[in-house]
């Protein structure tokens, strides 16, 4: 069993690469959903980031403004669904559902043209000292940039949200919207602000896909990660650590299915794709009681418009 | 200091405010009198930056200002305690005081909030853990938090409205300390209420309103209870119902060691007893959130009880579903009119005829209604119970509270039931919709019914109730009779001072 | 409004059309005439041809079975997002019971009943699980949902690329074709599925259910609010669990109805997000049956006219996400605005 080892150390590194686009995605929407608005966008997102940051890479070859280019072209859709349901008031799931749509059709008519084409790409890049640390640097510190930007990405929301007035702010808007209201906070303009940001956030996710993951564009590459994405946040009851927690442990299980598969082990592949479904349903069973919404501030308006009228 | 000149705003179908002018002087504790309804609280919410005035002008110091949100507000000095509070409930103390001020830094730093927080609760009297959340905390603390939240902004112009609803005599004593070492202070409070004796307490003037008018402004020592009575309400005050003594008959609605949780898990209601016979009125008087809602939810059977039982007529009814309770004849009139009591979007025969499906008091069967029964049924309600309303299918969220209260009463009552438990009936409504409400009760009591009143007014109580038990902490601390002579005895029990009560 | 909320997409569409016809070397004023070109076929084949309105409504018919299943539980304000998975679990339903189960059978009617339940009672399964999990553990029904889209999805996959591939299909994930008394007649000289007639009574039955009994009126309670529905005394988690059961039975017999009536073999991919778009059917139609079934038919017209754009001008399949997205963003808008002026227009009246 001498080969047990590497087995595993390749399956974590791989978790930890398949699970950075999922955490950028659920970075991205704790911001959003913290406001109290519900993002049901998020595969959509994806998909433009993807192609966005593809195509800006492909003819620029500058990988920075790829990454600005795909941020740029999530927020122009989070636009759309921050003024659909913020300012309309439509329904968000609905919204966010024909956010869906029109990133998977955009994407694909915009990508029609590079299917199979080469762009400059994020390459691994071992970081000095920390990569020589036996194991850890391996599955930790052999990665290409986004994936360290993601490291960095947790503790600073992680601060942002719980320690800075901004991160107050955000919270209170999401919990009891009336009440940041009346302390003079502007909760339409807060809900605008975290719905583009968060959307831009979650278009890295995708960028990070045709830019280091798969390194090129296929049309609906994301299969699926926007929606596990939204379950991660639950599941990460909106706490930027756990979400990192939660996007390693479901891509490791995407990763574990790939190298099952790759010593051949005789499971049907389409049982291993289920397999982070599957989690997710069960998961969710033990992280949905009223104390603990409490205890972590759940958004507790998501889902409902807010209007001052209404309220007095 | 402030001058609101000729203000109007009106709503759809009601002028709210009309060219109303009101002036505050520093220091001065004033007053705003008058009726629900009356535009009180619109009024100052205009002053707070939450409504926009369609006509009239904002002075302060002489000059004029244009307060466009409750931020331009605060910024201005203004600052108001809503009848809902506004708290963040995962938030501590201390969080909700700094949220959304200016001066916060990047990284807060809550040790120094904190300590200004415990300075403020001891100069002022208002003492609150500054580290605990605020779903933790009980109504009167809450309150001291939202007061101390305007106080830490360092506001000159403090807006109170009807801060004593939700305390005990001993804690409004205690704001009222609070109030008058403000104005040493040089802050100015306007008080909104319409209880005289408070108002008599603690205002150096008064501005009554009445429908959106301003009837007059006077100087408290000036005038009378009386006097200020016959103003706010256009006419004498409240007859005195008279209580009619029924004779009392078998026990109807028993209740045996009952404990039940709230919604956090915590123990609201804490080995409860008591039993209401036929033709009789027990009154439950206490401050809310002591277990009233807990408790009035479980003999409804909303609620699972960990432990005790339920009678109604001698019959066990813990484990029964609301609909066979409904239809043993059990009536409830929940205290959340809008939340609970009507589903606001629904027409106004929906809501008489919601229950209609466990009473069968129009027969319909259930694959087929009887459209043209339930119509007959509920025009005629509408007229019984005089409820105002452009039609019965008018939408129930478009009714005024007093005719919401009128639809749930017709509802609850209208099909004789044995027993009725009313939390908070009278809640914000106005005096004539409240005399409504006082005479449909005792006429449940003539006919029979046994009446359980949970109320936190003792003149209600006074005035409805053949004896009063008195809850704190979720247990029954003493029965008093309803006597005038027993208030401070009432109000001391309310309050968690024990071993006052007769027992019963 | 939802004329010119459609005309708005129209336009906006129109701008993506002109820039995907652009060529080098030609002019502005060819790419636009190609795209008018276009309108005009995308629009008159399936509205304005009675062959292509037949198709229109052959598409119409899972969407609409979906979307009515979906207002079942909306309706309560439950939100299954689980269209999608519960029609395929339909599908696969039906599929083991035509091709294996009962593939002996000859009685067309026998077999049809028997068929279309057992996509019910797959689809109810795949509506239970996020029910029970709602009703006693408080999880959230719009991810479970979600996740069992998925499950559903690659179970089918599992099959057609696996054990149940025709091994007379090239090698292609198809299963073998239904037998003859699995495949459900057809209506106007056979251009148009069965399941038509299904839509049609459905949709009159659910709106009588909403009108006259019982169970119109509590889940109208429920959906207006919770509270006052439990104090009224209706039992919230059989609600829960019952219209989850519906809606999921509903979609899973469209499922069956598809499978039998039009493709008449399960194949990956057979819906084109049939259970997504009926979401946002079921929205637009504001949750009443018929206004499902009117939606479901503009929605249906949609897909055919697009599939013409396909073929006559080579136009991406994508191009139909964007478009079915335009459309609803625009009806979504005209309606909220609509709303806002009757709103302004109340308050200049009193």
């Amino acid at each position: 069993m001498s080969d047990i080892v590497p087995f595993v150390v390749f399956t974590l590194q791989a978790a930890v690469r398949a699970g950075t686009p999922l955490l950028f995605a659920v970075l991205g929407d704790i911001l959003t959903e913290r406001s109290g608005v519900m993002n049901l966008g998020i595969e959509g997102l994806m998909l433009v980031g993807a192609i966005s940051g593809f195509v800006a890479s492909y003819s620029t070859g500058n990988l920075f403004l790829a990454i600005v280019v795909a941020m740029l072209a999530g927020a122009a859709l989070g636009l759309v669904h921050a003024f659909f349901t913020i300012s309309l008031r439509v329904n968000q799931i609905v919204s966010g559902l024909a956010i869906t749509m029109l990133g998977t059709g955009i994407s694909g008519l915009w990508g029609k043209g590079y299917v199979g084409v080469v762009a400059q790409r994020f390459t691994p890049m071992r970081i000095p000292l920390l990569s020589d640390i036996p194991y850890i640097g391996t599955i930790f510190f052999n990665h290409s940039l986004l994936v360290y930007i993601s490291y960095i990405c947790v503790p600073l929301l992680w601060l942002f949200v719980y320690k800075t007035k901004y991160g107050m702010t955000l919270r209170a808007v999401g919990e009891a919207p009336e009440a940041a209201d009346s302390r003079g906070i502007n909760v339409f303009a807060v809900r605008y602000f975290y719905t583009v940001l968060g959307c831009s956030i979650t278009a890295i996710g995708g960028a990070y896909l045709s830019l280091a993951y798969n390194s090129m564009w296929i049309e609906n590459m994301t299969a699926g990660r926007g929606w596990i994405a939204i379950a991660l946040v639950l599941f990460a009851t909106w706490d930027p650590v756990k979400a990192l927690f939660g996007a390693y442990l479901f891509g490791g299980v995407t990763a574990l299915g790939f190298r099952l598969q790759a010593i051949g082990a005789d499971i049907p592949t389409d049982f291993l794709r289920m397999l982070p479904y599957l989690l997710t349903v069960v998961v969710l069973i033990f992280t949905s009681t009223e104390k603990l919404r409490l205890r972590v501030g759940a958004p507790a308006t998501l889902g409902i418009p807010y209007s001052r009228e209404e309220k007095t | 200091m402030l001058e609101m000149k000729d203000i109007a705003k009106s709503f759809p179908g009601v002028k709210a405010v009309d060219d109303v002018s009101f002036v505050l002087k520093s220091g001065e504790v004033h007053t705003l009198l008058g009726e629900n309804g009356a535009g009180k609280t619109t009024l100052m919410n205009i002053l707070f930056g939450i409504y926009r005035q369609d006509s009239g002008e904002i002075l302060i110091d002489g000059k004029h200002v244009k307060i466009s949100s409750p931020h331009n507000a605060i910024a201005h000095g203004i600052g108001m305690v809503q009848q809902h509070f506004t708290l963040v409930p995962s938030f501590t103390v201390a969080e909700n005081t700094v949220l959304g001020l200016r001066e916060l830094g990047v990284f807060p730093r809550t040790g120094r909030v904190e300590r200004r927080i415990r300075e403020l609760g001891d100069t002022y009297g208002l003492k609150v853990d500054p580290d605990a959340r605020a779903w933790t905390l009980s109504v009167g603390e809450k309150q001291r938090v939202e007061i101390l939240k305007i106080l830490y902004t360092g506001a000159k112009i403090l807006i109170l409205d009807e801060p004593t609803a939700v305390l005990v005599p001993h804690e409004t004593r205690a704001l009222f300390d609070a109030l008058r070492k403000m104005k040493e202070a040089d802050t100015s409070v306007v008080f909104i209420s319409h209880k005289l004796d408070e108002v008599m307490q603690i205002s150096d003037r008064i501005t009554v309103l009445r429908k959106g008018l301003a009837v007059d402004t006077v100087d408290k020592k000036a005038t009378t209870k009386a006097a200020l009575a016959k103003m706010m309400v256009g006419r004498d005050l409240l007859v005195d119902v008279p209580r009619t003594d029924v004779e009392t008959g078998s026990k109807i609605l028993e209740v045996k060691n009952l404990r039940v949780n709230d919604d956090r898990g915590l123990t609201a209601v804490n080995d409860i007893s008591f039993t209401v016979r036929a033709g009789e009125v027990l009154g439950i008087a206490g401050v809310e959130g002591n277990g009233q809602r807990e408790l009035a939810e479980c003999i409804y059977g909303m609620r699972k009880p960990l432990n005790g039982k339920v009678f109604i007529d001698g019959q066990d009814i813990t484990r029964t579903p609301v609909r066979k309770r409904v239809q043993l004849g059990l009536s409830f009139i929940p205290q959340d009119r809008k939340g609970m009591a009507i589903s606001p979007n629904l027409s106004v025969e929906e809501n008489l005829f919601a229950k209609n499906y466990a009473t069968q008091s129009v027969p319909s069967h259930p694959l087929l209604s009887n459209r043209t029964g339930v119509s007959t049924a509920s025009r005629k309600l509408v007229r019984d119970f005089s409820i105002v309303t452009p039609s019965e299918k008018t939408r129930a969220k478009y009714l005024s509270g007093g005719n919401i209260q009128k639809v749930v009463l017709a509802r609850e009552l209208s099909s004789s039931p044995k027993a009725v438990i009313a939390a908070q009936p009278t809640r914000g409504l106005d005096v004539g919709a409240m005399e409504f409400v006082y005479k449909t009760l005792l006429e449940q009591k003539k006919k029979g019914a046994a009446v359980l009143l949970l109320a936190g007014d003792l003149d209600e109580l006074f005035r409805l109730a053949d004896r009063v038990a008195v809850i704190y902490g979720g247990k029954l601390v003493g029965y008093a009779s309803p006597d005038s002579s027993n208030r401070e005895k009432i109000g001391l029990m309310m309050s968690g001072a024990s071993g006052a009560g007769d027992e019963a | 409004m939802p004329v010119l909320s459609i005309l708005f997409a129209l336009f906006v569409m129109g701008i993506f059309l002109t820039v995907f016809f652009m060529e080098p070397g030609r002019g502005i004023r060819f790419a636009l005439s190609r795209t008018l070109e276009a309108y005009g076929e995308m629009l008159s084949w399936p509205f304005g041809n009675l062959y292509g309105f037949y198709e229109t409504l052959n598409k119409m018919i899972p969407l609409a079975f979906v979307g009515l299943g979906l207002c079942i539980a909306y309706r309560m304000r439950i939100w299954n997002i689980g269209g999608e998975g519960q029609l395929y679990m339909g599908a696969f339903a039906a599929t083991w019971g035509a091709l294996f189960l009962f593939n002996d059978l000859q009685s067309p009617l026998l077999m049809a009943c028997l068929v279309i339940s057992m996509g019910a009672v797959f689809g109810a399964i795949w509506g239970l699980i996020p029910a029970v999990m709602k009703a006693f553990a408080k999880t959230d029904e719009i991810v479970v949902t979600l996740m069992l889209n998925y499950v559903a999805i690659f179970w089918v996959d599992y099959l057609v690329y696996g054990r149940w591939r025709d091994p007379a299909g090239f090698g292609f994930p198809l299963t073998a074709e239904y037998p003859a008394a699995a495949r459900l007649p057809r209506i106007f000289d056979g251009n148009v599925q069965i399941g038509l007639v299904f839509v049609v009574v459905l949709a009159v039955f659910l709106e009588y259910v909403y009108r006259r009994t019982s169970w119109g009126q509590k889940s109208a309670l429920i959906g207006d609010n919770i509270q006052a529905a439990i104090y009224a005394g209706v039992n919230i988690k059989l609600f829960t669990i019952l219209a989850l059961l519906a809606s999921g039975a509903i979609a899973g017999a469209g499922g069956a109805v598809q499978m039998m009536g039009a493709q008449h073999r399960l194949q990956p991919g057979f819906s084109p997000g049939y259970g997504y778009t009926a979401i946002i059917i079921a929205w637009l139609g504001k949750l009443n049956p018929i206004g499902v079934v009117v939606v479901a038919i503009l929605f249906g017209g949609l897909l055919v006219g697009n599939e013409q754009l396909q073929m006559f001008y080579r136009v991406p399949i994508a191009l139909v996400y964007v478009f079915q997205g335009l459309v609803l963003f625009s009806l979504l808008g005209g309606e909220a605005i609509s709303r806002y002026r009757i709103r302004f227009h109340k308050r200049g009246d009193e």
